[in-house]
């Protein structure tokens, strides 16, 4: 027996081989396959067409809109997911449970629905809509409702991947801390921040992606406003709908290229940490 | 330092959705779908007349989507200044629900306020392999046909009315004759899209089914824009003279004070130039002196109205379309 | 091992600072955000009185949606399992060519607006199409059927999977399995034994994600389903034709109705998860 060699299961280069080559068909089929579709149909008519449909006065403004919505949605999933790990995981209080189940609760709500919920509370006949319509603000068809679509949709990104990560690791280290006289913020950012920085990373990507190709709960409270309410899903849609196939795909590829950048950053932290630590 | 990052992201959503600044008259149109390349042109050539005509800059903002989501967009508080929508009933809904306009708004403008109509056609692949000329064709065996879901699309509502009314119309035609006839068309029907694009596209570039039910405008857009020469346009002997509706929403513009560009716009759809841009679009103008110019590109089909068929719009949504109406009633899936 | 229990005991008293504050931003963020907003909608189907709600949900129409949402929905999500469990265990244990783009290109899904991949997927399937040919011709009809439902979903749910596991994979402490291996056991019963164990709760975690997610889902659903009443039509597309009828009430109903029977299986999937660990524990031994 040669198991002085094996480090860990799955090591042995048959096994390993199937599995890296069962792993490759799986994902050409799944995810690569499908990308391909969209770059094709994009450069459909030719490079000079592409450029055309991602450079128009409209793609600009969904552009635009988009990287705003996601620069307001992210942040603030961002601070209430590190704020709510902490209180969810560091205590034990009633209705504790209660409070977790809530924060993946959007996670199962119907795109449909996380938009008409918005149109229910701040609608013209919604709860809210008579009194904001006599003080003249605009919460759907507007700006901010389009980013509180965004965020009811991301909410749990965050959160959801920093938890499992903080029950892990245990308060052993921050009640240690504690006994050494350190402040709650400075636990924080030297022990807990740290520890969790990939977790809340991985959130804040996913959390990113999905911010920017949020399409049907931004429809329902979009308005779609040619060139003032419309993000780059709701423009792929417009694009679509005029039969103007590239250019809805050549948005589609630049869209997913801006959500996926942010993987780029991610390996390249990555590779510092493990050429640096 | 996070707190304060909070703070300005919520004091911006503030301050953004507040304030709209207008520095010159901006109307709002809330239109349907395939209204997009019409109204862009339309829009440019209004604003030069009125720049022409009072020497006053107007800047026309559009909004397309399903003529239904779009309506239920200005009774939940789009602030349409105008809405020029597919269906009647989709701004007597706003009238009714919201009350933002009165609910005699169709004797308003001129021709009922329908300034162009259309048709339903049938788009067939090159050649018309299966043969298909009329109506009664679809109902061939092994044709397939593609037509949206009247539940969620207002255009095909328009597919279902015309199939109804050519069978009411045949000889001996009665409305149990009628349902059976569009009972037949829909076990024809393999695929329901839920909006007319998306089944012009399962049509044109999936190659699902043997014949399109569209509307002329969507149907010729389709074959120049999707079809790379391989769709044709057949004209059936008779169809339904689909009309889109406009009007003027008067709590709107009294809120924005654009009430009289407001109507200046919707009477300028009637207008000999608007109308030609109508027809450009292969829309049919109502001007008759227009039309007359762009008869060539409109085949000569006998039409019907909703309301000479099936008495009135309100009657036929309720009996046909409503939960438990005629359409859920036939709608045999295949099985 | 008593002194770790005692500094636990400290926790649950509120030791470390902190509580008031986030505690506060938690409460107040998931009231404002998603609390009120599912009150909302509860009241709203509320409105129709309990006949009313049940007359919507159980119309023939409804339960045949229901049925086809939530079975394809838990087929899809148990296709995404072993599937998110390899990607996600070939990710963190080989190296491989390509394995940073399958890194990049698992958040796909998210990062595509579901209509795109509902657009993407139907061109990919179709009889026509580069995978939907060679289906064909072994007589398998994806797009417009159910399978475009099932092969939509399976999209849409695999990076919840992957990226729920992951993390755990990462942490998992190799030496137990080196041990294990080092002592003679199989690699197959290692990993029942002692790598599947402490991945289960993270994969039904995932799992259940990926099914809540998968049951709402519209956008990719609508353009490759055919949606033929009865057969391949979802709960959101008969939400959309209540609202076409501005029946806002009923649509609430069903939304509010799978909304419930969503959280039910989330729940109930996060008290087995427990239990199914020691289950497991427990078959594999004997």
């Amino acid at each position: 027996m040669q198991h002085s060699r094996v480090t860990g299961i799955g090591e042995r280069p048959a096994l390993r081989i199937v599995l890296v080559a069962c792993t490759m068909v799986l994902m050409v089929l799944i995810l690569v396959m499908p990308l391909a579709v969209v770059l094709v149909e994009a450069l459909r008519r030719g490079i000079g067409s592409y450029a055309e449909g991602i450079s128009s006065p409209d793609a600009w403004d969904a552009i635009r809109l988009t990287v705003l919505v996601a620069a307001i949605a992210v942040p603030l999933n961002t601070v209430f997911g590190l704020a709510a790990a902490w209180c969810l995981t560091r205590y034990r209080f009633a209705g504790r449970a209660a409070l977790m189940a809530l924060t993946a609760l959007p996670f199962s709500v119907s795109p449909v629905i996380s938009g008409l919920v918005w149109v229910l509370l701040f609608g013209l006949q919604g709860w809210f809509g008579p009194w904001l319509r006599a003080h003249d603000v605009q919460i759907i068809f507007a700006l901010p409702g389009i980013v509180l679509a965004t965020v009811f949709v991301t909410v749990p990104f965050v959160v959801r991947q920093v938890i499992p990560i903080m029950q892990a690791r245990g308060d052993d280290e921050e009640l240690a801390a504690l006994t050494l006289g350190a402040s709650g913020w400075q636990i924080f950012r030297r022990i807990t921040l740290p520890r969790v920085r990939w977790g809340v990373l991985n959130g804040v990507l996913l959390c990113n992606a999905r911010a920017m190709g949020e399409f049907g709960a931004v429809s329902v409270v979009s308005g779609h406003i040619r060139g003032l309410t419309v993000t780059m899903p709701l423009h792929i849609e417009i694009l679509y709908n005029d039969y103007n196939l590239p250019a809805a795909f050549a948005m589609a590829s630049l869209l997913a290229a801006m959500a996926l950048v942010t993987l780029g950053v991610k390996a390249l932290l990555e590779r510092r940490q493990t050429a640096g630590v | 330092m996070k707190m304060r990052t909070l703070g300005l992201a919520i004091l911006a959503i503030g301050l953004l959705g507040s304030t709209v600044v207008r520095a010159e008259v901006t109307l709002l149109n809330v239109s349907y779908d395939p209204t997009r390349e019409l109204y862009a042109d339309i829009n440019k050539a209004f604003a030069a007349d009125w720049k022409a005509k009072t020497g006053e800059a107007i800047t026309i903002r559009s909004s397309h989507g399903g003529s239904g989501a779009q309506a239920r967009a200005v009774i939940d508080g789009l602030e349409a200044d105008v809405v020029t929508l597919a269906l009647q009933p989709d701004i007597d809904a706003i009238a009714e629900r919201a009350h933002l306009l009165p609910t005699d708004w169709q004797s308003r403008l001129p021709n009922h306020s329908v300034p162009y109509t259309s048709t339903i056609l049938f788009v067939v692949r090159k050649g018309n392999p299966k043969g298909i000329h009329d109506w009664g064709d679809l109902l061939k065996p092994g044709v397939q046909v593609i037509t949206p879901n009247p539940k969620t699309s207002g255009g095909a509502r328009w597919n279902y009315l015309a199939a109804w009314g050519y069978a009411l119309k045949q000889p001996g035609g009665t409305p149990e004759k009628a349902k059976a006839f569009v009972r037949d068309l829909f076990s024809h029907v393999p695929i329901l899209d839920s909006g007319a694009r998306g089944a012009t596209i399962t049509f044109a570039r999936r190659n699902q089914g043997d014949v399109l039910l569209a509307w002329e405008d969507d149907a010729n857009l389709a074959v120049r824009e999707l079809g790379e020469g391989k769709l044709e346009i057949v004209a059936p002997s008779m169809s339904i003279q689909a009309e889109p509706v406009v009007a003027l929403v008067d709590q709107v513009v009294a809120k924005h004070g654009t009430a009289k560009e407001a109507a200046a716009y919707l009477q300028y759809l009637y207008s000999p130039a608007a109308q030609e841009i109508d027809a450009k679009h292969f829309l049919r103008p109502t001007d008759k002196a227009v039309m007359a110019r762009y008869a060539g590109q409109f085949p000569t089909i006998t039409t019907f109205t909703v309301d000479e068929v099936f008495g009135s719009w309100k009657k036929v949504q309720a009996e046909q379309f409503g939960d438990g109406g005629v359409f859920d009633q036939i709608y045999q899936p295949v099985k | 091992m008593s002194r770790a229990n005692a500094q636990r005991r400290a926790a649950r008293r509120g030791v470390l600072p902190g509580f008031g504050l986030t505690f506060g931003i938690t409460t107040t963020y998931l009231t404002l955000i998603v609390l009120i907003p599912i009150a909302g909608l509860v009241l709203r189907a509320a409105g129709l009185g309990p006949l009313g709600v049940w007359q919507v949900i159980s119309a023939p129409r409804a339960l045949a949606a229901f049925r086809v949402s939530f079975v394809i929905a838990a087929l899809a999500t148990l296709a995404n399992m072993p599937i998110g469990l390899l990607l996600a265990w070939t990710m963190v244990r080989y190296r491989f060519p390509g394995r940073r783009m399958l890194d990049a290109l698992v958040d796909l899904p998210l990062a595509l607006p579901t209509s795109v991949a509902g657009v993407a997927l139907t061109a990919l399937y179709v009889d026509d199409g580069w995978l939907g040919g060679p289906l064909a011709a072994l007589g398998l009809k994806i797009a417009f059927t159910p399978l475009g439902i099932w092969v939509a979903l399976l999209f849409v749910g695999l990076p919840y999977v992957v990226r729920t596991v992951q993390p755990v994979l990462m942490e998992l402490d190799r030496r137990t399995e080196e041990a294990a291996l080092t002592l003679g056991a199989r690699p197959g019963q290692v990993f029942a034994r002692v790598v599947l164990p402490p991945l289960l709760p993270a994969l039904l975690a995932g799992a259940g994600l990926a099914f809540a997610r998968a049951v709402g889902e519209y956008g990719s659903v609508i353009f490759i389903a055919g949606n033929r009443p009865g057969v391949s039509e979802i709960v959101p597309l008969l939400i959309v034709g209540k609202l076409e009828q501005y029946d806002y009430a009923a649509a609430a109903a069903l939304g509010a109705t799978m909304l419930l029977a969503a959280l039910l299986i989330l729940l109930a999937l996060s008290a087995v998860q427990s239990r199914a660990v020691r289950l497991w524990m427990r078959t594999v031994a004997a």
